[in-house]
């Protein structure tokens, strides 16, 4: 018999409405896959009370008929979103022990949907990272290994511990959040599914805030199905929030078809870089030869700014983290360093000083300068203009195409430390980061292994507001792909 | 432009983050690094190009001037550092 954790999430769904097995044994297996993982570090915080009275909800309203679509479904969620009464730190140490007391909108959705919480998923500190190394509760670690070698790979980042939970087995499913590439990059390097939804999709209250222009929730789970129904129980208007859209939600899940019959799939040229991958420059050809065969014509498109996208992104994402992160002042939560005979400045210096992370200061002193007096305009200005124009590039683009296919990042996982100069870490979100400036719904699908034995993705890029045509596309890979490669 | 020591002094003193002496040159090899990188998108010809405001057009939604929360003082208080009377409690700022 299969063991319950490799269920997939809609294949736990169907045993829990057919009550082949009961929302608290799958729960307690999931607890138990937990404490044999635990070398991972996927978790900072898991909660095993909460997810059994949960667990326990679930089996009596499904004897009672009253499930919701969730119910006794075990997810993990990232340590960015405030739950109730469990401690939320965004990796960082200026949050450490801090309890939220109200629960994150898209959580809160979650839950009430029935589903069971296991516990706070690792990331990096505030979300800056693409390797989960800057988290100050220890870096989480790959469940993969490239074959013939023993070195710890990274999980991705910066939702490592919501990669490293599905693709171990430790959760059926996870929210992420995406900035420039934090859910994609991650489910690529792991080997799941990801989807970051257009921007306004999923309500960003209570969300730890990183880059507010940027940052959107999204769900990371092991196949497009699954990514389906948490998106659909994720998104949805929320007046809590000034920048969510009030817009009737599909049901994605019941939508989904994989038929790409009359769909045009654009190949951004720009996205082909000197010196790619062999293997991720096959895999992108062969992306498209499963589209076409799914019924899908091919072509040719320019995005023509995409080699700004990052520059853009590490204007824009440290100038609004250097304002979100301002609020961390050791006044209100978190941390509180007083040097001896220290007045109110210099506790704030201290306390900052010791709560951040190298990556987190470095970030926010960058944003500190571009918006200070005298450069504002030559550096976060110019930086919007790009933006606009990168923006305008996908809106021309789309009068030639309705979805675009590209990989989703330029290698397989790396081991630690591999890529200690910023500026290399951050090269690793050039295909990711486009689409996040424009705001664009966009998934990565597992569809191959490198030549070590790694996972690789393909990222589907869609129009504003169109999951529904990304999640088909990533359907019709999945199954094209035919990808049972696992940890 | 590339920033010197005493630069990043000042930024570290806007942005309120405690900087040892000893650090100054590393922080600004790091800023450098990072600044002569973005510094590319000053070739981009962005004349009448509007900065982008909104990636996805919205409109902010309007909603009745009411209290709509209130009577929570123990539970904003709950993480406090240091709470006092009912209040957030600092060092002293006034001699």
């Amino acid at each position: 018999m299969t063991a319950l954790t490799d269920l997939t999430l809609t294949a736990m769904q169907a045993g829990l409405a057919a009550r082949e097995f009961s929302a608290v044994e799958l729960t307690e297996a999931h607890l138990a896959a937990m404490a044999e993982a635990r070398h991972l570090n996927a978790y900072i915080v898991e909660t095993p009370e909460i997810a059994r009275a949960q667990a326990a909800a679930a089996d009596a309203a499904l004897a009672a008929g009253t499930a919701r679509p969730l119910a006794g479904i075990p997810l993990g969620i990232k340590d960015l979103f405030c739950t109730e009464g469990v401690q939320t730190t965004a990796g960082s140490n200026i949050l450490k022990g801090f309890i939220p007391p109200y629960e994150s909108t898209v959580s809160g959705k979650l839950l009430a949907d029935g589903a069971v919480m296991l516990g706070k998923l690792n990331m990096d500190e505030f979300a800056m990272g693409s390797s989960n190394e800057t988290s100050a509760y220890g870096k989480v670690i790959s469940p993969w290994k490239a074959s013939g070698s023993t070195r710890e790979l990274v999980p991705g980042g910066s939702s490592g511990g919501s990669a490293a939970a599905v693709a171990a087995r430790i959760a059926a499913g996870a929210t992420g959040t995406d900035t420039g590439g934090s859910i994609r990059q991650p489910a690529s390097f792991v080997g799941i599914a990801g989807i970051k939804p257009t921007y306004g999709r999923c309500s960003r209250w209570g969300v730890v805030a990183f880059a507010s222009s940027l940052d959107q929730a999204g769900p990371m789970a092991r196949t497009v199905a699954d990514c389906a129904v948490l998106l659909t129980s994720m998104c949805g208007y929320d007046a809590k929030d000034s920048t969510s859209l009030n817009l009737p939600v599909p049901d994605f899940a019941a939508g989904l078809t994989g038929d790409l019959r009359g769909k045009r799939i654009g190949v951004p040229k720009e996205y082909r870089l000197d010196g790619m991958d062999a293997t991720i420059a096959k895999l992108w050809d062969q992306g498209l030869e499963w589209l076409k065969a799914a019924g899908a014509t091919i072509v040719d498109v320019s995005l023509p700014h995409t080699r700004y996208a990052l520059p853009v992104y590490y204007i824009i994402a440290p100038a609004e983290a250097s304002s979100n992160l301002a609020r961390y002042d050791g006044v209100r939560y978190g941390l509180r360093v007083t040097p001896p005979g220290g007045n109110l400045a210099d506790m704030y210096a201290a306390t900052r000083a010791a709560g951040f992370g190298k990556e987190v200061q470095r970030r926010i002193m960058i944003g500190t300068y571009v918006l200070s007096a005298g450069f504002y305009d030559a550096y976060y200005t110019q930086a919007q203009k790009v933006r606009t124009l990168i923006a305008r590039d996908f809106e021309q683009a789309w009068e030639r195409c309705d979805l675009l296919l590209t990989p989703t990042a330029p290698s397989a996982a790396f081991a630690f430390g591999d890529k200690a100069d910023p500026l290399a870490m951050y090269l690793n979100d050039v295909f990711t980061v486009p689409a996040s400036l424009a705001g664009l719904p966009a998934m990565s699908v597992p569809a191959g292994l490198s030549a070590d034995g790694l996972p690789l993705g393909l990222q589907i890029i869609g129009r504003p507001l169109d999951e529904a045509g990304v999640l088909d596309a990533g359907l019709a890979i999945e199954r094209a792909a035919g990808f049972t490669a696992r940890p | 432009m590339s920033v010197d020591d005493a630069t990043v002094r000042k930024i570290a003193r806007l942005a309120r983050i405690a900087v040892d002496d000893a650090q100054l040159p590393v922080l600004a090899g790091e800023l450098n690094g990072i600044l002569g990188w973005i510094e590319q998108l000053g070739e981009v010809d962005t004349k009448g190009v509007a900065p982008m405001t909104a990636v996805i057009p919205n409109h902010l939604a309007w909603r009745s001037d009411v209290v709509t929360d209130g009577d929570v003082q123990t539970r904003v208080l709950a993480n406090a550092p240091d709470a006092t009377s009912g209040f957030f409690a600092v060092p002293k700022v006034i001699e």
